[in-house]
């Protein structure tokens, strides 16, 4: 028995060694003095101060969301914990490991509206996955163990650790516990052996299948089991915005992304499916359209290891809980024990009707003399692709044009924000994702009304020089909600034309640096410049006005009603 | 169809259990008819008993949400004809001598418990099912209640059962 006594600040650093925490994101502030003088005496994490705590959060995401290890942020009490509440419901809602750690006033004084108080543990109690409220230093340690066990298994998500000041300072001996106990939390990994049985001889018999990856694929790190099973099976592949890369945009059964923003392919193969194997995805109304009209002929089968995900808004008819990876591996092995063939003839006519469908595309708009937005997304792409770095983007057209156009071999390399869709997500998340990545350049697609967000985190990037490419499409306008306006609020622009500050130099007074492109001939060099510079860029794409999204799903629509320009519907 | 039900929910007996089950409900639209909240015979749990008003894929979610709640050890879902329910009225009523023969006649005939006694207030307990105790509030309503205050129902599966009661696990 380990009988050194050691403070609560230096117990909860120790436990988050234990955790293979090496990167925190962070902020001080008076009641989590104590932790950051703990903080500075050591060498075995590295603490990385943000510009504001929103930041934080948003960067403990994006390393997690490419690391897959549980992100860690740590803020003050109060307005410095409020701050977090955005980080904490993005990654809530998209399902990212975290702990944050927030400090909290003295135990004696909680209560009694002391200076820097707030009901933490109240307020994140509907936008994480569990909080803990601290009182006892000796509970610290088996909290912390708690924290990163439900955080990182199950459906994952944001654990709040509420620490007060006292219990920083108070002593105790420790010991890092090697298993938790929780009698309320056993998440089922296995899947069902007699479900995924008969879900496998629903898709033997399937003229029409379709395949839905979602974000629960990447979660469980299942890309390699879901290729094998399509390639087996013969199913054609959509994914969800969350699903990008779980299934190779490259190999000829990818139909790409599905939903609002959808391709149209992949949007009528999934309503005209007579089986739908739905992977780790929610359903969410971004993806359904109208639920009434959604698929009506198919049956449905469903995974995911989070019971609620299951027949919420879509029924299915053959549920299982369960780990995917767990879930398709069971399946491969079930299929490989099978003397069942695949009759290809079968599915011929539904394949003939994906390669019709695959040839209706989204018509190039006009634009004025000014670069297209598709334009310069297209060649960003193409420059980039040899090097597969993370891609990140904020909010809006920006972002529907990337998870159309970006082609995506891989998960782990789209970072956005899906469920709960936060302007200003993007930057902080990227420079989240450059410390998972060991400082390779990040690209953060930006629109210019979502990089003003955070943009206070171009000097966190000057200061540990994070190659945070940002490329704002800058349209003068909050474009994704100047489309809805013009389409369907008779072009009433209210609010959202949107002015911009000289982002070259504002990029340079930060001492990054900046780039400013007008010409078609001018994106490449600028982006050979900004690989080369060592620190964040901002390249600002002065861009058409009025470019619009498509294929486009009007909100409410059957999803197979798809807008493929502006002449359409 | 939406219609009352009865749900059973173990929990760790911890600091803002209750919140959260609260919580839940009113973050995503579900409502309480009822509920309460004791220790079990084990103090480190308790038990709450909560009824709502949902129909059938409503009251599934809600069983399933409840299940995701880290301190939420067991959820079940009691049907009528399963189970044994329970729930406890106190009534102070107005009674002057001309009528009261008639309403200790009426508290005899439902089994109710006369706890207290005023020159102008009777206090009396009832006890059975939610629907006897209103039946006799409905019935002594014309004296003039002054009071009344009911505990929301308890309830527990008939005879042998417990098979409702599914274990995390077991979904």
């Amino acid at each position: 028995m380990n009988k050194v006594m050691y403070t609560g600040a230096e117990i909860l650093l120790k436990s988050l060694i234990e955790e293979g925490v090496e990167e925190v994101f962070g902020y001080p502030g008076g009641v989590v003095l104590p932790l950051y003088d703990a903080l500075y005496v050591q060498n075995d994490i590295k603490h990385y101060l943000v510009r504001h705590e929103q930041a934080a959060v948003h960067a403990a995401e994006g390393f997690a969301r490419v690391s897959g290890k549980a992100g860690v942020a740590i803020v003050t009490s109060g307005p410095g914990a409020c701050n977090t509440i955005t980080g904490l419901a993005n990654a809530y809602y998209d399902g990212t490991p975290m702990v944050l750690i927030t400090g909290q006033v003295n135990s004696k004084l909680i209560g009694g509206d002391a200076f820097q108080e707030a009901d933490i543990v109240g307020i994140t109690r509907s936008c994480c996955k569990h909080n803990y409220l601290v009182k006892d230093v000796k509970d610290l340690a088996r909290v912390v163990k708690e924290a990163f066990f439900i955080a990182t298994t199950g459906k994952k998500g944001p654990v709040v650790i509420d620490i007060p000041v006292d219990v920083f300072n108070a002593k105790c001996t420790f010991n890092y516990p090697k298993n938790v106990e929780l009698v309320g939390y056993n998440p089922n990994y296995k899947g069902h052996p007699l479900q995924i049985h008969k879900a496998l001889e629903a898709l033997f018999d399937a003229k029409r299948p379709v395949i839905i990856s979602g974000g629960g694929v990447v979660a469980s790190n299942a890309s390699k089991e879901l290729i094998e099973l399509a390639t087996k099976l013969h199913i054609p592949v959509v994914h969800t915005l969350m699903g990008t890369g779980t299934y190779p945009d490259s190999l000829e059964t990818s139909l790409g992304m599905m939903g609002m923003h959808g391709n149209y392919c992949a949007n009528l193969a999934v309503s005209n499916a007579d089986v739908i194997f739905a992977i780790g995805t929610r359903f969410s109304d971004r993806i359904t359209g109208s639920l009434k009209k959604f698929a009506r002929d198919a049956q449905v089968i469903h995974v995911d290891i989070d019971p609620c995900s299951i027949s919420k808004n879509v029924k299915a008819g053959i549920p299982i809980v369960g780990d995917i990876k767990n879930v398709l591996t069971t399946m491969l092995h079930q299929l490989s024990k099978s003397n069942h063939k695949i009759n290809l003839e079968l599915k011929n006519k539904w394949f003939n009707d994906i390669a019709e469908w695959k040839t209706k595309v989204a018509i190039p708009q006009k634009t004025s003399g000014k670069l297209s937005a598709l334009t310069v997304l297209n060649s960003i792409q193409k420059f980039i692709e040899p090097d597969e770095p993370v891609v990140a983007t904020e909010v809006g057209q920006h972002q529907m044009w990337t998870a159309q156009n970006f082609k995506f071999n891989k998960p782990r390399k789209l970072v956005t924000s899906g469920g709960l869709g936060t302007m200003g997500f993007g930057f902080p998340a990227a420079m989240g994702a450059a410390v998972a990545n060991k400082n390779k350049y990040v690209i953060n697609i930006a629109g210019d009304g979502s990089i003003q967000m955070n943009i206070q985190e171009l000097m966190t990037c000057v200061d540990y020089g994070f190659k945070v490419i940002n490329c704002i499409i800058n349209n003068g306008y909050l474009g994704m909600v100047r489309q809805w306006q013009e389409k369907i609020y008779n072009a009433h622009y209210s609010q959202t034309k949107i002015s911009s500050p000289d982002f070259v130099k504002l990029a340079e007074s930060y001492g990054a640096l900046g780039i400013r492109v007008t010409q078609e001939d001018e994106i490449i060099p600028a982006l050979k410049r900004a690989v080369e510079f060592e620190g964040p860029v901002l390249i600002d794409f002065v861009c058409e006005n009025f470019e619009m999204v498509y294929p486009w799903v009007l909100a409410g629509d059957s999803i197979d009603n798809v807008l493929l320009s502006r002449e359409d519907g | 169809m939406t219609i009352n039900h009865t749900i059973s929910v173990l929990v760790s007996n911890e600091v803002g259990v209750l919140s959260r089950i609260v919580d839940l409900f009113s973050g995503r639209g579900y409502n309480i008819e009822s509920l309460t909240v004791a220790p079990t015979i084990d103090s480190i749990y308790s038990r709450v008993t909560i009824v709502t008003p949902a129909d059938e894929d409503v009251i599934e979610q809600i069983c399933k949400q409840l299940n995701r709640l880290i301190p939420v050890i067991k959820v079940a879902h009691l049907s009528v004809d399963e189970a044994i329910e329970y729930e406890i009225g106190l009534i102070k009523v107005l009674v002057d001598d001309k009528n009261k023969a008639e309403f200790l006649n009426i508290v005899a005939q439902a089994k109710a418990t006369i706890m207290d006694v005023t020159d102008k207030i009777y206090t009396v307990k009832i006890d059975g099912t939610e629907k006897e105790v209103q039946t006799f509030a409905e019935l002594i309503r014309g004296y003039g209640i002054k009071e009344f205050v009911r505990s929301g129902k308890v309830a527990i599966t008939k005879g042998n059962q417990f098979s409702n009661f599914k274990n995390k696990k077991d979904e």
